[in-house]
Formats: structure tokens, sequence, C-alpha cells
């Protein structure tokens, strides 16, 4: 399964000369969100008594950026999240949270790969095609 | 201002949306892409400042974009206010497309559900919500223009039943762009168009909406229809559509703040404020019952067993079960009111007042089913009657005096009653003798009831005079008014007619005052006359029809709708109520009949304020008395007291307070009816509103 879908070009096809890095921007926006929200959902998850709707508030929201952004795989762990949530299953919760940071993190790395290579690209001279 | 400006040549660009998304991904994708769409974008991560945003100016705004999810603020409490306040279409979003909140969605009044990822070619059709919004907001307010009047009456109920189609179109909309999106809107909005009432778009400013809650406020929560508070508001230019919609919102608004602990005792409070009238129907019924319970509740038992079965009676009160019983309650009032009079006009009249101000002026019996006018007729007659009789006794049939509210709601009743009017004479035939004889008696009284409505009111106080003056004379000619259709024996016995009083005003059905007036007849016994007239007087209002029917039945039956005079004058009259009787075998009776008539009237004067005082008090008791008098006695004093005293109340009323009171009474009466008649719409709404939203 791919890291993103069709949702990222789909940003990319907003991106024009109005917003040159609006891919990058809506990237970056993406893991700061992403990152407090894990970090958040991890502090939820260690306590004594698990408040589950507050961890589920923030999954829903990371869902909700990462099908924004078409981080594909982060979505989906986010919608096994969100059933153990519902389930108020501690154990389930940790392992999803470890699976999300897991595939944030690759997310990002890749993305950020794939960013300085455009931007090594442009530099050049060259062009970066949408599709 | 918008619509203007996007139907020239860069609509639908120019589109000023409010976009509104915690989170900040998702924001600053909403923003590029409702760029991309040429719309005019702000955009604000909290639900506090949007709604800053749009009160500041409430034209800066065409469409609001919310997330549902925020941590400061529920989106679908932000999209009720925008809804409430600033009535702007507004999309709800969310990474969640659960179909329950998405109905959610709907039922708050969102115009569309998108869920994210937000996809570009969602949002480049969201201009056409803004449009059909303005189009159909145009429609309404034409249409609200022309059809406000004819509205007004059902106005409230096609109020709140098109906001319920509003509500339900807007599921329907929602629910199909779970999976289609565009397409559907536009089906679900054109499914709008016919349905709802096509007002121009209300800006609901801070000021109107204050102005509003005020007005919803002082009107009660459950009371508040939207043709009172608009009147209560007194804007130019907002109809009461524009109310009903907004009143609408504003119930989906409170039933959200209803759990909030501290909104509780605005609920509760606004609750209160319409409970009181439901005391009053309940007090009514009580008195209904009281009616009922009396004395003559066996004799009427008897005649509202045979109602029930004719089933007019039932619907007469549903707490009385029978129609005798909202009578009563009716009767009771006025009958309270009166109280001491002795004219049981006076009673009457109270009670007409809050009951018979329509029917005075006939209107009762216009405005309702004839039957119920006629008792309304009979009501107001009464109560007139009663007024005008001086009341220095007994209050005991003042109950009702209280009951204005009773007398409201007895009238609400005695409407039924009049409904049951026709009942009524059934009730009367119910007699548990005669039922055939009571109730072409009954039926005849009733139709010529019906078609003097606005005869009867003067009639009624031809009555009362009749009753006056027959409660003077002693003579007590209970006619054997047994309505019972034992109309053989004219005599009035003072005790006697006073019997046939009560039970002839049970069996008469017209319910609440014909018991009533059986009880205080009771009594008071202090005139066997004013027994009859008492219950001929409390006939009157319900029983108008009975009561007065043996009078105005005489009258009447023979076609002169005409009043009570005509009784008084046309012992012919009577002598066709005689005939009719004959059919019931009474022909006896009539040639008492017209005899007694002076002396019915008399008694009648008399018993009526007899009636009237011990009506109420020992209407239970002088109802038991009375059963127990043998119903074919009473029947025929009944009868011919209730004859004379309709005569004599006649005479009575005919003075010159009639005009005044009548008139007073008809007016309370139709104030009554269109309350009650307000109430039971806002109840119905309200219920189908509640099934609605609890969905």
């Amino acid at each position: 399964m791919g890291y993103v879908d069709d949702q990222f070009s789909q940003l990319h096809k907003l991106q024009d000369e109005s917003s040159p890095d609006f891919v990058v921007e809506v990237a970056s926006l993406f893991f700061d969100d992403a990152e407090k929200l894990i970090n958040s959902m991890a502090r939820a998850l260690e306590q004594p008594c698990v408040d589950f709707k507050q961890v589920d508030s923030h999954v829903h929201q990371l869902k909700g950026s990462s099908s924004s952004i078409g981080a594909l795989r982060v979505k989906n762990v986010c919608i096994a999240f969100r059933s153990f949530c519902d389930a108020q299953n501690r154990e389930g919760c940790m392992r999803c949270l470890q699976q999300v940071s897991h595939e944030y993190t690759m997310l990002k790395s890749k993305l950020q790969t794939l960013f300085r290579m455009e931007q090594q690209i442009l530099a050049a001279g060259g062009s970066v095609p949408l599709e | 201002m918008t619509v203007e400006h996007v139907n020239g040549d860069q609509f639908p660009s120019g589109l000023r949306v409010l976009a509104v998304d915690d989170d900040p991904t998702c924001l600053l994708l909403l923003e590029t892409l409702l760029r991309r769409c040429q719309y005019h974008v702000t955009t604000t991560s909290q639900a506090i400042t949007a709604l800053k945003l749009l009160r500041e100016n409430k034209n800066k705004f065409d469409l609001v974009i919310s997330d549902v999810h925020m941590p400061d603020m529920d989106g679908f409490k932000l999209l009720e206010l925008v809804g409430l306040e600033m009535d702007l279409p507004v999309i709800m979003l969310s990474g969640n497309g659960d179909p329950k909140l998405v109905m959610k969605g709907i039922t708050h009044g969102a115009c569309d559900y998108l869920l994210k990822p937000v996809r570009i070619e969602e949002l480049k059709n969201i201009w056409q919500h803004v449009v059909r919004r303005k189009k159909i907001d145009a429609k309404d307010q034409n249409n609200s223009d022309n059809q406000d009047k004819p509205h007004n009456g059902s106005g409230q109920a096609e109020g709140m039943g098109n906001s319920d189609q509003n509500g339900k179109l807007n599921k329907k909309r929602k629910d199909q762009n779970e999976d289609e999106d565009d397409e559907d809107d536009e089906d679900d909005h054109n499914h709008e168009d016919p349905t709802t009432q096509k007002k121009p778009r209300v800006v609901w400013s801070v000021e109107l909406h204050r102005k509003f809650v005020a007005a919803v406020n002082q009107l009660g929560i459950d009371k508040a229809v939207p043709k009172k508070i608009l009147d209560l508001m007194n804007v130019e230019k907002l109809t009461r559509e524009n109310v009903a919609s907004h009143l609408q919102k504003y119930r989906l608004y409170l039933k959200r703040i209803s759990c909030v602990a501290n909104q509780q005792a605005n609920m509760v409070a606004a609750l209160g404020s319409s409970d009181p009238s439901y005391l009053r129907m309940s007090s009514v019924n009580g008195l209904g019952n009281y009616h009922t319970v009396g004395g003559p509740g066996q004799f009427q038992n008897s005649t509202f067993r045979s109602f029930p079965a004719s089933g007019m009676l039932g619907r007469l009160n549903a707490p009385a079960g029978l129609g005798m019983h909202g009578l009563p309650s009716s009767g009771m009032i006025p009958m309270r009111h009166a109280q001491n009079s002795d004219n049981t006009t006076n009673d009457q009249g109270k009670f007409h007042p809050a009951l018979l101000p329509g029917s005075h002026s006939g209107n009762i019996l216009q405005g309702m089913p004839t039957s119920l006018e006629l008792d309304q007729l009979q009501l107001n007659k009464n109560i007139t009657s009663i007024s005008e009789l001086p009341n220095t006794k007994d209050n005991t049939t003042f109950h009702v005096s209280s009951g204005f509210p009773d007398a409201r709601i007895g009238f609400g009743r005695s409407t039924n009653p009049l409904l049951d009017v026709n009942n009524n004479p059934l009730f009367l035939e119910g007699h548990p003798q005669e039922a055939h004889s009571n109730k072409m008696f009954g039926n005849q009284s009733l139709m010529s009831l019906n078609s003097g409505s606005s005869s009867r009111l003067p009639d009624h106080g031809r009555c009362n005079d009749n009753w006056s003056s027959a409660v003077q004379s002693s003579g007590i000619q209970p006619n054997s008014f047994s309505l019972g259709g034992d109309y053989k024996q004219p005599t009035l016995h003072p005790g006697h007619l006073r019997d046939n009083l009560s039970t002839m005003a049970l069996p008469i059905g017209n319910s609440p005052c014909d018991v009533s007036s059986l009880h205080p007849l009771s009594n008071r016994f202090q005139d066997p006359k004013a027994d009859l007239q008492f219950q001929a007087v409390q006939d009157a209002p319900c029983r108008s029809n009975v009561m007065f029917s043996p009078l105005n039945s005489a009258v009447s039956i023979n076609g002169d709708v005409g009043p009570l005079g005509q009784c008084l004058d046309t012992n012919k009259t009577f002598f066709h109520r005689s005939n009719e009787f004959d059919s019931l075998g009474q022909s006896n009776f009539v040639d008492h009949f017209s005899m007694k008539i002076n002396e019915v009237q008399r008694s009648s004067m008399q018993a009526s304020s007899n009636l009237k005082e011990g009506y109420l008090m020992g209407q239970q008791k002088t109802q038991g008395s009375y059963i127990s008098t043998s119903v074919d006695s009473l029947e025929d004093l009944f009868m011919s007291s209730m004859v004379k005293e309709v005569r004599s109340y006649n005479l009575a009323f005919s003075s010159c307070q009639n005009a005044f009171i009548n008139s007073f009474y008809t007016t309370l009466t139709i104030i009554v009816k269109n309350l009650l008649n307000l109430f039971n719409c806002l109840l119905l709404w309200f219920r189908t509103k509640r099934r609605k939203f609890s969905i």
C-alpha cells in the first residue's frame, strides 16, 4: 500500500503560481499537528485512568488531517485506533498508537525526502511534473 | 446583496465563505480549495471567533463551512446559532461519515454535510446552497405575504409543518449527499420549494432575536405560537412564517441547551407558564366531572351513557367522558360566576364571557361546530342571563368564578359539548327513560339551536329574562321537563322542577351546563323554579340547547331558530315541540308546557339563580337527589320549568344588559376558542417536532 493516496496528488493540483509551496505548507502543518496529536494520545493512554473520549477525539482529528493530506496508511491505522477507543481497549489503543507513530514517522521522512528532491530539481532549473 | 453580486458575471465566484476548523491542515486545505473556486475565504480555527465575525456584520458572509469536531464549541451548536441568528446556509464538514451524524447535521439545519477529505468538486457546488436559499426565501416571502392571513389560523401548524418538512428535506439531502454530493442537493432543494412557505430571508439580528426570545419567554415556550410571537415582537416586514421557522430553530437550540443544567431552569420556567392553561383544563374537567358526579349523575349518567353511545358526548369532554362533562364545566363556570345572582344569567353571563364571547354573537356557533356553538350560545345565554341576575347567593355555582380559566377551558370543553350539542339532544334523549324522546327533543333543540345560533343568544337573553321572572314567580313549574321525555307532566314542581332540571340538565347533555344546573338547583332548592331555572340556565350555556330547547326547541324545533323569546311568544312552538314530544310521548307535555311556560319562566329565573348557587356546590349532592326523583316527574317538571324558565329568562335577558353582556361574552368566547385552537395546534406541532427531533 502506498503511503499517500490520490489526495496527495490533488494537493499538488492546488499548487500553482499563487501558492507555489502549497504542498509543502500543508505537509508541514500536518506534521506539526500530527506530532502534537500523537503526543497527546500517548499522554492520555499513559494515565492510570484513560480518558478514551479524549483519545478518540485526538484520533479523530488525526484521521481528518491525514485524510486531507492523503496519508493513507496513517488514516487506516486511525480507523482501527478509533474502534479500540470505542471498545475502551487500552492494549489495543497502545498498539495502535505505536503503529500510528510508526506510520507517521515513515511518512514524514519520505515526504521530506520528496520535498527535498523537488526543491533540488527546481533549484536546478527543472520542473516537477504534476502527474 | 451577494446574490446580485454573485449573479453577475463572476457568479459563482466572489461568494464569501467563512471556514471554521480547528485542524490547521484541513483549514489550510479548505481555504486553498475555496480560493481555487474563486470564493472569498475567511478562516478561523475557533468557533467563537467565527460567531464574532458573523455577528459583526451579518451581511459579510454568504456561507459558512464548519467542522463538526471542534474543541471550543460543538459544530452542531455553532450550526444552530448561525441558523438562528444569521440564517445563513451552513455546511458541515467532518471526517466522520456516520449517517447518524449526518442526520444530526440535517436536523440542526445544515445545508450540506461534506466528508473529509474535501474535494474541490464538492466545494465548487456549494454556491448552489446560497442561491437556492435566497430564492426560497424570496418565494417564501411572497407566498407568506399572500398566505399569511389564511395561514394564521392553521398557520402555526403549517409553519411547524413547513419547518418539519424543511428538516425532512434536509435530511433527505444529507443522506443522499453521503454518496452523491451535488446532484442530490438540487433535487432535495427542489422538494423544499413547493412544501415550504417561501419567504425572503430574514436576517435575525441580535436585537431581533432578543425581541423574539423576549416574546417567547413572555408567552411561555409551550404556548409560544408564531402568530403571538409576531404580534408581541411587533416588527415590520416580519412574517409569521419567518417567526415560525425561527421558532423551530430556537426550540432546537433550547433543546440542546436544556441538557445543560443551568438552562433547565429556563425551560422549566418557560414550560411553567403554559401550565396554567392545562391546569384550568383539568380543573374544568373536574367541574365537568363534578356535574356528572353530582346528583344528576345518575340521571345524567344514564344520559351520558347514552351519549357516549352516540359518540358525541364522548367528544365533548374527554375528561368528562361525556359531552356533558364538558358542558357542565362550562355551565358550571357560568353558573358559578353567576353565583348568587338569582339570575342565572349572571352566572351564565360570566361564564359566557369566558366561554361565549363568541357564542354570544353567535360566533361560537358559527365558528365551532354548530352544536358547539349552540352550547356556547346557550352558555352565553345562560351566562348572560345569569349575570344579569343578581347573585346573592351561593356561589357554589361559582366555583366557576375561579374558573374563568375554567370557563375558558370549559369553553373549550363546552365547545365540545357544542359539538356534542347535537349529541346533547341525544343526551337528553339519553335520559334513561326516554332516550329517544329525549333525543328527539334534544336533537331538535339542538338543531334549532344550531340554526338559531346567533339568534340563540338573544334568546338566551330572553330566556334569562324569562327565567328571572320565572324565578320570581313561585310557580315551580318544573314542568315535567323531563327531557327524558316524560314531558307529560307539565306541572312544575318546585322540587320536581329541580329534579327535572337536574335531570333535564343531565340528559340534555349539554352536559356540563346541565349537570351543574341540576345540581345547583337541588342545592338551592329554594325555588323549585329556581332549580328549573338553574337547570335551564345552566343548560343554557351548555345545555342551553337543552334547557332552552324546551323553550327554544319548541321554538326552534319548529324551525324557529329564534331565540327563546320565540318560545315565549309562541306557544305553538312549544306545541310543536310538544308534537315532537309527542313522538316522544309527550303530547301532554306540550299543553302543559305552554301553560307552564310562564310559570316556568318565573320559576326558572329563580331556579336558575338558585341553580347557580347550588349548582356548583351542590351539584353533586343535588344530582344525587335529583336522581332519586323519578325521572319522569323530573323530566316533566324540568321541561316545563325549563320552558318557563327559558321564557322568563328570555324576557329578562332581553333587557338592556343583554347586548353588552352578550357582546362581551361573545368576544371572550371567541378569544378563548382561538386560544384553545392555537394551543391545540401548538401541542400537535410540538409533539410532531419532538418526534421529529428525537430521531
